[in-house]
Order: C-alpha cells, then sequence, then structure tokens
C-alpha cells in the first residue's frame, strides 16, 4: 500500500516534469485521481466499521444496554439502509432528526447517557478516539449500495429542505461566502479540488452518497455534521453546535437533491 | 426585531414575481424568515461578539440571497451604487504597489478561520488566497476556476491609470462592477488593507511580475 502510493506520486512528480505547463495541469488532476484510487485500497474507516459494529452491541451506559432496540427509522434495530433514509420526521421525538442526533437520541434514551456525555467528544482529537465516528461508519455502512432516499414528503421534512436551501444560499462573513458561492455551478475547481454542483442531482448524488467518508489529511472517519459545521468553518463563520437544526436543515436539502444516488460508504478523501 | 423578520418576510414574497421568465421561488419559499431565525440559533450563546457579528447580513448580502446571486439587473445596479460608494483608497493615493509582495497575498489561503475546533492562530497573515479562484503565474499549477483566467492579465490590459484604479476598485469591492458575484469584497471587509491591495494590483499589472512575464 505505502509502496504503490509512493510510486504514485512518484509517478505524479515526473509527469508533471515531463509533459510541461500545457497538460502538466491535467496530468496532476489525473494522478490525483490515482491518488484516491491507491488510497481506496484498504480504506482505514473499515476499523471505524469494524469498532462501531462491536460498540453497536455492547451494553453500555447506566442502563447496561445495547442499542440493538434503535430505531433509525426503519423500526427497532433494522439498520439495512436505515442511513440511506435519513434524516426523517420521526413521531416520537416530533423532530426531524439525521443519522447522528437519533444516535444520540437513542444512546440518551435506551443506554441512559446524557447528551452532554455522548456529545462532549463527537469528533476525534489525536489520540483520542469519538464512538460516535465509529457508530456512524458502521451504520453508514449498513447503507452501501442502498439508494439515498429522502423524499422529504412529511410537511416537517419538506419545511426542513426549504430552510436548509435558504441556508444554502445565505451569504455573510468577511469574504461574503455562501454555500452556493463554491456548490452552485457546474465544472469548478478551486486550487486543484473539484467542486460539485449541489443544487442538482448529480452533483448532491456525488457529493453525498460517500460519507462518512475517511478523511486522509485528518487521520479520521468525518461524518456529515462534521463536514457540514467544517463547511461553515471554511466560510469564516462561527461553528454551529452540534447536532444544530441549520444543520439537520442543510443535510435535507442536499440529501433530497441527492435522492436515487447509490450509496458507496465508508468513502475515503484527501 | 420582529418588524425586521416581517420584512424579510415581505421582500421575499415580493421577489417571486419579479423574477424574469420562469418563476424562481426565493430560497426558503415561505420558511425563509423562520430559517433565518434557525440558523441565528445554531451557535453558540456565549461565542464572542466579534465571532458572531460574522454572521449579519448587509443588504447586498440579503439580497444576492434572496436572487440565488441573480438578481435582475435594476436591483443589481442599486447594489453596484451602494458598493461604489463604500471605496476607500491608500493615504498617498498610489493604487500600484509591489508585486513581490502581492504574490505572496495571491498565494496566501489561510487566516481568519475562527471556533473552537481549527480556528486560525492570532495575527496569523491573511491572505487575498487569488489562486484558489483565478490562474495567474503560469508556474503556479494549482489554480481553480471559479474566476476567470488572470494570467498575462497586465500584458492584455495595459497599465493605463484607468486600468490600475478598475483593479483596485475591484479587488476592493468586486460587487461595485458585478453585483452578487463570487468574488470577496477584500476591502469593504478589511480582510485587505488598502495597501495591500495595492501589491496585488501590481502583481497583476507590473510588467515584471510572473503573471505578465513567463
Amino acid at each position: 500500500m505505502i509502496r504503490r502510493l509512493t510510486q504514485t506520486l512518484v509517478g505524479a512528480a515526473v509527469a508533471v516534469v515531463l509533459a510541461g505547463p500545457v497538460v502538466a495541469q491535467d496530468k496532476v488532476a489525473d494522478e490525483l485521481a490515482k491518488y484516491r484510487e491507491a488510497l481506496a485500497d484498504g480504506n482505514p474507516a473499515d476499523l471505524f466499521e469494524l469498532k462501531g459494529e462491536a460498540l453497536w452491541a455492547e451494553k453500555r451506559g447506566p442502563k447496561n444496554v445495547s442499542l440493538e432496540q434503535c430505531d433509525m427509522g426503519l423500526g427497532p434495530g433494522k439498520l439495512d439502509g436505515a442511513y440511506a433514509q435519513l434524516p426523517k420526521y420521526f413521531k416520537d421525538t416530533g423532530k426531524v432528526m439525521d443519522v447522528e442526533s437519533r444516535l444520540v437520541h437513542c444512546m440518551v434514551s435506551l443506554q441512559g447517557f446524557t447528551p452532554e456525555q455522548v456529545t462532549q467528544q463527537w469528533y476525534s482529537k489525536p489520540g483520542k478516539d469519538a464512538d460516535i465516528e465509529a457508530l456512524v461508519t458502521y451504520i453508514g455502512a449498513k447503507s452501501n449500495g442502498k439508494p439515498i432516499n429522502v423524499p422529504a414528503t412529511h410537511p416537517e421534512e419538506a419545511r426542513m429542505a426549504r430552510m436548509g436551501e435558504y441556508i444554502f444560499y445565505r451569504r455573510s462573513g468577511p469574504q461574503d461566502f455562501s454555500c452556493a458561492i463554491c456548490h452552485g455551478q457546474e465544472g469548478k475547481r478551486i486550487r486543484l479540488q473539484e467542486l460539485g454542483n449541489l443544487t442538482t442531482k448529480d452533483g448532491a448524488g456525488t457529493a453525498m452518497k460517500t460519507w462518512p467518508s475517511y478523511r486522509v489529511s485528518q487521520g479520521t472517519v468525518w461524518t456529515m455534521q462534521r463536514r457540514l459545521i467544517d463547511c461553515m468553518r471554511q466560510a469564516r463563520w462561527p461553528e454551529p453546535e452540534y447536532l444544530a437544526d441549520s444543520v439537520i436543515a442543510l443535510e435535507t436539502y442536499l440529501l433530497k437533491t441527492a435522492t436515487g444516488t447509490v450509496m458507496e460508504t465508508p468513502g475515503i478523501k484527501r | 426585531m420582529k418588524r425586521k423578520f416581517a420584512l424579510f418576510g415581505l421582500l421575499a414574497a415580493l421577489a417571486v414575481p419579479a423574477l424574469a421568465g420562469k418563476a424562481l421561488e426565493a430560497p426558503g419559499g415561505k420558511d425563509a424568515a423562520a430559517a433565518e431565525q434557525m440558523f441565528r440559533a445554531s451557535f453558540k450563546a456565549e461565542n464572542p461578539k466579534y465571532w458572531m457579528s460574522r454572521l449579519e447580513q448587509d443588504e447586498t448580502m440579503k439580497t444576492c440571497g434572496l436572487y440565488r446571486d441573480n438578481p435582475p439587473r435594476k436591483i443589481g445596479e442599486k447594489l453596484e451604487k451602494l458598493n461604489v460608494a463604500t471605496i476607500r483608497y491608500p493615504v498617498d493615493g498610489k493604487l500600484i504597489g509591489d508585486w513581490k509582495e502581492g504574490e505572496k497575498l495571491a498565494a496566501v489561503g489561510t487566516g481568519g478561520h475562527i471556533g473552537f475546533i481549527q480556528p486560525d492562530p492570532a495575527g496569523k497573515l491573511r491572505g487575498g488566497n487569488c489562486y484558489a479562484c483565478h490562474q495567474l503565474a503560469r508556474k503556479e499549477l494549482a489554480y481553480g476556476t471559479i474566476g476567470p483566467n488572470l494570467q498575462n492579465f497586465g500584458r492584455i490590459r495595459g497599465r493605463s491609470e484607468e486600468n490600475i484604479k478598475y483593479v483596485y476598485d475591484k479587488i476592493y469591492n468586486s460587487n461595485a462592477f458585478t453585483a452578487c458575484t463570487n468574488m470577496p469584497r477584500f476591502g469593504l471587509h478589511n480582510w485587505l488593507t488598502p495597501e495591500q491591495i495595492t501589491h496585488i494590483v501590481a502583481f497583476l499589472i507590473d510588467p515584471e511580475s510572473p503573471v505578465n512575464r513567463d
């Protein structure tokens, strides 16, 4: 794996030198694609998935029960395809919930944890892995190969999708950014990174189908909450709180647009 | 506050028939005002005021959102006028600086990140991050394509005073020329100082700059 990676990177460097400036640009993009392919051979997210599977079945929390009766929207314990149909409206909470808010709900209501206990470390820090990332990777993998199915037909879901659309176009901050600035057009690139047009099914599908995803540059799996909260950081805004409704609204908008796209998860990215 | 939201809702409602051709509803439709409230409620109450000020919207930002960054020409013109009026110049009046400084600023994409997870250290240099969106010097291959290719900009557009002023103004406040463009308003937000902007002007226009030489 490492050797193959080195070969790819050396290959990329040689290609740049030999190809000259005109075609070098495309070559770099090609070699980056090969780099991603090399990475996909042995995705470290598999380890998160295994850990998540064990956490799901383990009796934990003050009530010493597992998560096996957790209802992620298809009935208690039914995980096949559950990730692909979230966010959705849940009668028992009266809220539109995404994978992570529903998971936290189960850890609180079934296992007896406090919300603070569950969410105080919702993402990994060096030397300290987050259980939520592992559980979400496991739940996500159970939807691999399933089409995203967030039609947002319930009035509350439709409302969340509209609110997500509003946030998508909302500009503010010292760079005048909104999501749409980078993700509202076809075929654009920021530096070398290709940007999807998230207002189309294809663009939103390509973006959404591979999450949760192992981020090589971050050394951990990123969940969709982490991904979107980081978008806001990049926009130079403050961070919304973990599980904030506005993040769930954005997810609903994006996944409604991506509906029908087949999930390929866990993914691996730069 | 409530009245403000009501007004915003009214604006949103008025915007619908104003759009040319196929009527495209303003983002959020009838839930736009509620969405604004929801968005604002998503942030920790104890965040520093300075952070939260970054969520404020001026008239340009609000209107651009309403029209999905594609306002009718009349409204666009109004916004452009508003933005022209914000442009300030360096005290010495010199609009073209040192291209070498501009070259550095064009490459810097960090700075200004806030929050608890991955903030930039205080005092970190904020650049123009021009390469994120534009092709400039030939040797830099990692350029984005959101904005137009600016390679040989000075060679093509010349070094007239008029062009120098245009470039300065465009970087200071891009919306003075094109309302709701993707390009940030670097001077308006004090992201770059007037002096730093003159350096980027030089990077684009100076015949010695790699933008025009290589």
